[in-house]
């Protein structure tokens, strides 16, 4: 990206302020899932979040979904909070706001002809009628790069990258301002993921469509997101608005997930430095730095206090005392 | 050589699945077969296991694993060199373990029946040295879990533990790593490298993720619809792939700092 592209940034579609998800367990406790998480999406671009399983990542999109209610915080798109959306409102920012999930053998119903699948969303809202189905799947199929006569054919016939673009085609039958991709290319070959994320790229071109781009790729969220969070136990720990996160991260979880990456052009000898031990349990987060038991740098600070997300440089926040 | 597979072909009824599939590999050596879903990787290693399922079986080709053609293996062979000699760890070891059971119960079985001489006590004994060899902390908490109560590294782990007990000659890995995220990857990566060095161990993985196969390996595999579509040392498939397939396949994965699509 050249630096007059960074200086004209697009409008802030989607922006998260202090969204806290707290989930009640046994016992009287509760499973912090998503910590006073604050982010912002902009039109037109990928925002990428990463991080390890079980830091929150999944939850957050789909609190931003109202798949389950925040505890508390706020998410503003298009002048309104969704998060207090209620009823009809709330059931109408779905169409603004789709999701491509991760499995794409599960995410249809496997008795359902994929020109059903696709319109399904259409019928829903009252847009479609009857006779238009079959055109309207043909076009969908068209735009996902797909030949037409699937619309009457069952998902089980097709393969994992066909489904996932039968996914995206789903997505986009409501032309949403929004669309979360839960790890939506994890579950595919490498030469296939690359034919989907060049498809994601290309209507996102076309069509100005905003994504939430989760995944454990680094390799992968380096190409494909504009803006890349990083997650640890329900912290976003950094983010970085513009650069590339080879060469700006600069929290040491973000620097250790960079040692853990297998690269195809390994140098005889080199090796990777995997981060010790497991993300601790959500259900007792520990008082101050939430990756303190992980930490080479971790000291006294860390341990009491709790780091705040601070702008280090130009569009770049990241929460650690030892970044100045 | 320890294993030399030549010219296999593998049907699942009537239906040719791999069609002859050369390997060599000697002791302490690392091969992966990498390729897209449904390349037949994951065929080849559960015909040198012997546990091709349903309707699959060899139907050319040799096996020679040891000096000895297991293609020609009674059941009863098959279950003595298993576990012993050769054994498997499954892309996600949590389905290989029975659910509703303690990881010591199951652990403790398997060393008997292998090794039935081994009392419960030796046999217990020798299960939570290799959960500690696998970097397990407190092996005996660990013997005392169900499964569920474990991450899935940690399953992971337990397989590895579990396969490594007999120090078997080959270590079959059948995507190990692909349920899991990237520190945990790294992790168990780094774990069969070790026991690789530890036993002196060939291993067999499958993988398609291109970065581990490169990492880990002294020979890689390539293949496609069922065919080898190139074979050879790390540096020759990495360094100067010949096939129009592997060269497809490095430049589709995402390299950090690398173009980005939108661009």
């Amino acid at each position: 990206m050249s630096k007059e592209q960074v200086s004209k940034q697009p409008p802030v579609v989607l922006e998260i302020k202090n969204v806290t998800k707290k989930f009640a367990v046994d016992g009287g406790k509760f499973l912090t899932a998503c910590d006073n998480v604050s982010l912002r999406a902009y039109e037109g671009q990928t925002l990428g979040i990463i991080g390890e399983s079980g830091c929150g990542k999944s939850t957050l999109v789909r609190t931003l979904l109202q798949i389950h209610p925040a505890t508390s915080g706020e998410a503003i798109f298009e002048g309104k909070d969704i998060l207090q959306a209620k009823g009809e409102e709330s059931r109408k920012n779905r169409c603004k706001i789709q999701m491509v999930f991760q499995d794409p053998t599960a995410a249809f119903n496997p008795k359902m002809l994929v020109k059903d699948i696709l319109t399904e969303p259409l019928k829903n809202f009252g847009m479609i009628k009857k006779e238009e189905v079959d055109a309207k799947a043909a076009e969908l199929l068209q735009m996902v790069e797909l030949p037409a006569e699937f619309k009457d054919r069952y998902p089980h016939s097709m393969s994992g990258g066909q489904r996932q673009r039968l996914g995206i085609a789903r997505a986009l039958s409501l032309e949403p301002k929004i669309i979360v991709c839960d790890e939506a290319t994890s579950a595919l070959d490498v030469s296939v993921q690359e034919k989907v994320c060049d498809l994601l790229c290309r209507l996102q071109k076309e069509k100005g469509i905003t994504y939430l781009f989760i995944c454990h790729d680094l390799g992968l969220v380096d190409l494909m997101c504009h803006q890349v969070a990083v997650m640890y136990l329900g912290n976003v720990v950094e983010w970085l608005e513009k650069g590339r996160i080879a060469e700006h991260c600069k929290h040491p979880y973000s620097q250790a997930l960079m040692k853990a990456v297998f690269k195809v052009d390994f140098k005889p000898g080199e090796k990777i430095q995997p981060l010790e031990g497991e993300i601790p349990s959500p259900l007792d987060l520990p008082i101050g730095c939430p990756f303190q038991s992980r930490c080479e740098r971790c000291a006294e600070i860390c341990r009491k206090e709790k780091p705040v997300l601070r702008e280090v440089e130009p569009q770049h926040w990241v929460a650690c005392h030892f970044v100045k | 050589m320890l294993l030399e597979v030549k010219n296999l072909d593998i049907s699942y009824g009537d239906k040719l699945t791999v069609a002859n599939a050369n390997l060599e590999l000697d002791k302490g050596e690392i091969l992966s077969i990498v390729g897209e879903s449904g390349s037949g990787k994951t065929t080849i290693i559960r015909a040198i296991m012997g546990c091709l399922p349903g309707a699959g079986r060899v139907s050319a080709g040799s096996i020679i694993f040891d000096g000895k053609d297991v293609l020609k293996n009674t059941p009863q062979q098959w279950r003595d060199m298993s576990g012993k000699e050769m054994s498997m760890i499954f892309q996600d070891s949590g389905n290989m373990i029975n659910p509703i059971r303690r990881i010591g119960v199951q652990f403790i079985d398997y060393i008997q029946t292998h090794s039935p001489a081994t009392s419960k006590e030796e046999a217990y004994e020798m299960a939570t040295k290799m959960l500690a060899n696998v970097h397990l902390p407190n092996p005996d908490n660990i013997m005392n879990s169900y499964p569920f109560e474990l991450s899935g590294g940690m399953r992971q782990r337990v397989g590895i533990a579990m396969a490594m007990t007999f120090s078997p000659k080959i270590l079959l890995a059948d995507e190990p790593t692909s349920a899991l995220d990237v520190t945990t990857q790294a992790q168990i990566i780094r774990q069969i490298v070790d026991v690789r060095n530890e036993y002196h161990a060939a291993v067999i993985i499958v993988t398609h993720n291109l970065g581990v196969a490169s990492y880990m390996s002294n020979k890689i595999m390539v293949m496609k619809g069922g065919k080898v579509a190139e074979s050879g040392t790390r540096e020759e498939v990495i360094g100067n792939p010949q096939h129009e397939y592997t060269k497809q396949l490095l430049r589709a994965v995402p390299v950090i700092g690398g173009k980005r699509y939108y661009e």
